[in-house]
């Protein structure tokens, strides 16, 4: 940890980001359900919407899209856009193939594109009349993972915020302990390894989403809960209305990261000092010395962020303060700055933040600048590595492991990998 | 609607994308939302391109919907001509810009650019991939083809252009060269190659050449066809795809420009000869299952039947708007011809014919490993592995080369599989061993019933026809008639419970054909209302079979 930049406390809390307009590149919210589908494990996932979407889902999930998947697209055509089919019945008869082709589904979430919503589809009348007509065999939501609405990860927020309503709460008569709840998709390792942690300091934690829909947790008045992702911002509003109650702390990226987002629960549940310690002393050297290793390689290289996937700033603060990093910009599709205020006072003050996207732009500033390695997508990866320039595309870093001790020097490796790779080349 | 799990076109902007993508100096505005830059990691990624694609979108969001769509569009395109300078432009909407019905065309149109440009009108809802690169194609000649002059410059060389190739296509960057070569050996002279590398410029002559070489309908015929219209220039018919086609190519090629005909096929044509050797013997009437985009589909049918000896036992494409040249070509073969977008289809028609060999796009090399059949890419769409580093065309001679190679590698060679049938209960050469030269560990099929163990057992087999008529093999319990098993489900339907004797029996049978002898003798006792299994219902069933 760098000494001189924690003593600067305000970092960038008052940010002014550089905020831009302008082409985009970047992924809609369909696309969160590569790895949502992987997390709920009877849950089905029907796009609602074009050619366009189910080719899109096909392009991002690769080869995963021949494991008999849990996702799929109805396709609007003509006829439905014509008023030639009442779509509401066409949603009837693709609901009904579905489910009778997959009988072990037991939660189905109608998923709403760019078309479905310019024609103005109501999905959640859909939603509540297939309930109808499959309850209880299956529950039917809709959220909406449309581009005009969501970038990327936010259709992980769209379909949480969807789901918490429906949450099981509890009797108002009983007055029980509070009981801390973890909020977004984890790696199902990642999630066991939190869960043992926060055992070991005798915590109780449910994990939502959870992995069966038959197994959401209970939320209520007395429910704390610690967000596990920086992109969750309608779904920690639906819980608030719930009642529950939003624990700040920084994202478990990192050794410092991680340990910072166990305390605000250990501080929160009146965990002492020493039972903390013990728990996490032994994997936080473990991962301290895995991360040495990788600090020799990304000390002092120069990282420029494009936006993405809201993971973007807390990466900026992990790669900085425990690889010594130099940011030159970190983009992010979307501040939200509540929640990303424990991580903003963590960065370098100075340190230039953006918000949403130009590309041509921004591209002439990240060749302008010249940094050691650009975190892009894939659409400029390749592009930018044609110019010599060196990237890590980010889509790895939203489906790979990377929170928690364990993972730490992993998430290193993904930032090092690359570099090794063209020193190896140029060699 | 329609439920999709899996689609084989992308939608038509996509196609308009490919073609874009391929020229050297054509930008392409497209109205649409957040979202849609996926597309430029097909090009980015599969195609591994070092460059963007030269696409502009709008990008619209939700909050800019209550606003002026048509005033984003038009700074987008102002803001391209500025960035990029392109000779020509392409713009059009995406299928959720469709729905906003903000026009392009006439939005561009009152920019007033001083370059061409082309209005794309590309339903998203009724077409597809393929017919967006077709109509974007096509357009571009009609916007930008100039007349001849009406005097010919004269020429030592007859001159032709290529037609077709395109960014993502299944191996246009080796067929172009591998045609190229051919052409400028018969004493032709490339014009022009479009869209393929192509500036505005180059398209514009492409009047110019004596004639059009067609590579790939799917994206050049219908811009062909109007040049024919328009010019009188004459179009290729034939796509020289395989020994025979190729060759029939260069026969039309000399007839159109009254060129000798060589007398023979060049030194490098290997295909030929290597079909011919008695290792290839064991390919005799191995059932073959072909499915891809319409022109590598009918060629490939070809190929199979005419060069390789193949049973064509079933076909079928994704591109509706060659159904009827691939129902024509079935029907050559007697078989009926399939035409679906829907993967589940192929699928279940494929594991009703249980066919020993499966040519197809990336979708059928999925299906044919979960069914354990040998498989062999012929057609789009197809993953980055079928973007090569080293050269491998489909078409002309060499093209023949890799197409033996490719296909005749997933099976098992001869001598080897002949070793299997001799010593099949040796323990080295058992009905789970893969091919030697494919590896050794293959995860158990799930859908393979489980007697028939092995995925590898299935595919490799001998020939119907052959190991019946071999006295090598008496115990083999397979016909000719297996070949007719059509109506699928049924086929799969297992009613019949087997005695433990007759299981046993059909464990001695040798393991490549003992799928077929299951599915044989179930159906039999099924037709006749046995209940269970026994020794003498497989012996029933066989002679029932090889009548």
């Amino acid at each position: 940890m760098r000494a001189e930049t924690s003593a600067q406390t305000s970092g960038c809390t008052d940010v002014v980001p550089l905020v831009e307009r302008g082409q985009r590149e970047v992924f809609c919210g369909l696309t969160g359900i590569i790895w949502l589908h992987r997390k709920i494990q009877d849950a089905f996932f029907l796009v609602v919407g074009s050619r366009t979407c189910a080719h899109l889902i096909q392009s991002a999930a690769g080869v995963m899209i021949f494991a008999e998947p849990r996702f799929g697209t109805a396709i609007i055509d003509e006829r439905d856009l014509a008023g030639l089919a009442d779509v509401h019945e066409e949603l009837d008869r693709v609901v009904g193939q579905l489910l009778a082709r997959r009988p072990d589904i037991r939660l189905l979430f109608l998923v709403g594109s760019c078309p479905s919503e310019v024609i103005k589809l109501d999905l959640s009348r859909a939603a509540e009349r297939q309930n109808q007509i499959h309850h209880p065999a299956v529950r039917v939501l809709n959220y909406s993972g449309s581009g005009i609405e969501t970038t990327f990860t936010q259709g992980e927020d769209a379909c949480l915020a969807a789901l918490v309503p429906s949450l099981p709460g509890l009797p108002a008569s009983t007055d029980t302990a509070p009981a801390l709840m973890v909020v977004g998709t984890l790696a199902d390792v990642v999630e066991d390894q939190m869960r043992s942690l926060l055992e070991r300091m005798g915590l109780q934690v449910s994990f939502f989403p959870p992995r069966n829909s038959q197994a959401m947790p209970v939320v209520g008045p007395n429910t704390r809960y610690l967000l596990a992702q920086p992109f969750l911002a309608d779904t920690a509003r639906a819980l608030q209305s719930r009642g529950a109650q939003h624990l700040p702390a920084p994202f478990p990226l990192g050794v410092e990261g991680t340990t910072a987002w166990l305390q605000a629960a250990a501080t929160e549940f009146g965990v002492t000092p020493e039972v903390f310690e013990q728990a996490t002393a032994a994997p936080r050297q473990r991962a301290e010395k895995a991360l040495a290793v990788q600090r020799q390689m990304l000390q002092g290289q120069r990282i420029f962020f494009f936006p993405d996937s809201q993971l973007e700033i807390p990466l900026a603060r992990f790669v900085h303060r425990e690889l010594g990093m130099d940011l030159v910009e970190v983009g992010t599709p979307y501040l939200h700055r509540q929640h990303m205020a424990a991580e903003l006072a963590l960065l370098p003050a100075g340190t230039r933040i953006s918000e949403g996207q130009d590309v041509d732009l921004q591209l002439d500033r990240c060749i302008a600048d010249a940094p050691d390695l650009v975190v892009c997508g894939l659409g400029l990866a390749n592009p930018l590595e044609a110019q010599g320039i060196t990237t890590k595309w980010a889509i790895e870093l939203v489906f790979t492991p990377i929170q928690g001790y364990e993972q730490a020097a992993d998430l290193a490796g993904l930032f090092s990998r690359p570099l090794k790779r063209r020193l190896k080349l140029a060699a | 609607m329609q439920l999709t799990l899996w689609t084989y076109e992308g939608p038509p902007h996509v196609g308009a994308m490919r073609v874009a993508t391929a020229m050297t100096d054509v930008h392409y505005v497209l109205h649409a939302p957040q979202g849609d830059t996926y597309a430029d990691l097909l090009f980015t990624m599969i195609e591994r391109l070092p460059r963007r694609p030269p696409v502009t979108y709008t990008t619209f969001q939700a909050r800019d919907l209550g606003g002026d769509t048509a005033e984003l569009f038009k700074d987008a395109a102002r803001q391209a001509m500025a960035r990029f300078q392109p000779a020509a432009m392409l713009v059009g909407s995406s299928c959720t810009a469709e729905l906003i019905q903000d026009d392009p065309g006439g939005l561009a149109q009152a920019l007033q650019l001083t370059i061409p440009v082309v209005a794309l009108e590309l339903p998203s809802y009724q077409r597809k991939e393929n017919w967006g690169a077709s109509e974007t194609f096509y357009q571009l000649c009609r916007h930008l083809v100039h007349k001849p002059a009406a005097e010919k410059p004269a020429k030592v060389r007859p001159t032709c252009n290529i037609l077709g190739p395109s960014a993502l296509g299944f191996r246009h960057r080796d067929d172009v060269k591998e045609i190229t070569q051919l052409l400028n050996q018969l004493g032709v002279d490339v014009a022009v190659v479009a869209p393929l590398s192509a500036s505005v410029a180059d398209v514009q002559k492409l009047a110019e050449a004596d004639f059009n070489v067609v590579l790939y309908p799917e994206i050049g015929l219908a811009a062909a066809q109007w040049l024919q219209r328009q010019f009188d220039q004459p179009y290729t018919k034939t796509v020289p795809l395989g020994s025979h086609a190729t060759r029939d190519f260069i026969a039309e090629v000399c007839a159109l420009t009254s060129l000798p005909q060589p007398a023979q096929d060049p030194a490098n044509a290997h295909a030929h000869w290597y079909a011919k050797s008695v290792d290839s013997t064991y390919l005799t009437g191995k059932r073959v299952y072909i499915f891809g985009d319409a022109t590598h589909v009918v060629a490939a049918a070809r190929i199979a039947s005419q060069e390789m000896g193949f049973e064509v036992v079933g076909m079928g494409t994704y591109s509706r708007e060659f159904a009827r040249e691939v129902r024509d070509c079935a029907k050559r073969y007697g078989v009926e011809a399939l035409i679906t977008d829907d993967y589940l289809e192929v699928e279940t028609q494929i594991n009703a014919l249980q066919p020993e060999l499966i040519l197809g796009t990336q979708m059928e090399r999925h299906i044919a490993k979960r069914q354990g059949i040998p498989c062999a890419v012929i057609s789009a769409p197809v993953h980055v592995q079928d973007f090569p580093a080293r050269y491998a065309p489909q078409m002309g001679f060499e093209g023949a080369n890799v197409l033996f190679d490719t296909w005749v590698h997933p099976l098992m060679m001869g001598l080897e599989e002949h070793l299997i049938g001799m010593f099949r209960e040796d323990f080295e050469f058992h009905a789970g061993a893969a091919p030697s030269h494919l590896g050794s560990t293959r995860p158990a099929a799930e859908n393979v019933a489980p007697v028939v163990a092995a995925p590898v057992a299935t595919a490799v087999s001998a020939t119907a026809a052959a190991s019946s008529a071999t006295p090598a093999h008496p115990d083999t319990l397979t016909t000719d008639s297996v070949q007719k098993v059509a109506a699928p489900a049924q086929a799969a339907s297992n009613q019949a419970t087997w005695s433990p004797e007759a299981e046993k029996e059909l464990g001695k049978i040798p393991f490549f054909v003992r799928g077929k002898a299951r599915r044989n003798t179930e159906r039999f006792a099924q037709d006749l209302g046995v209940a269970t299994i026994t020794v003498e219902t497989l012996y029933d069933a066989k002679a029932h079979y090889s009548r």
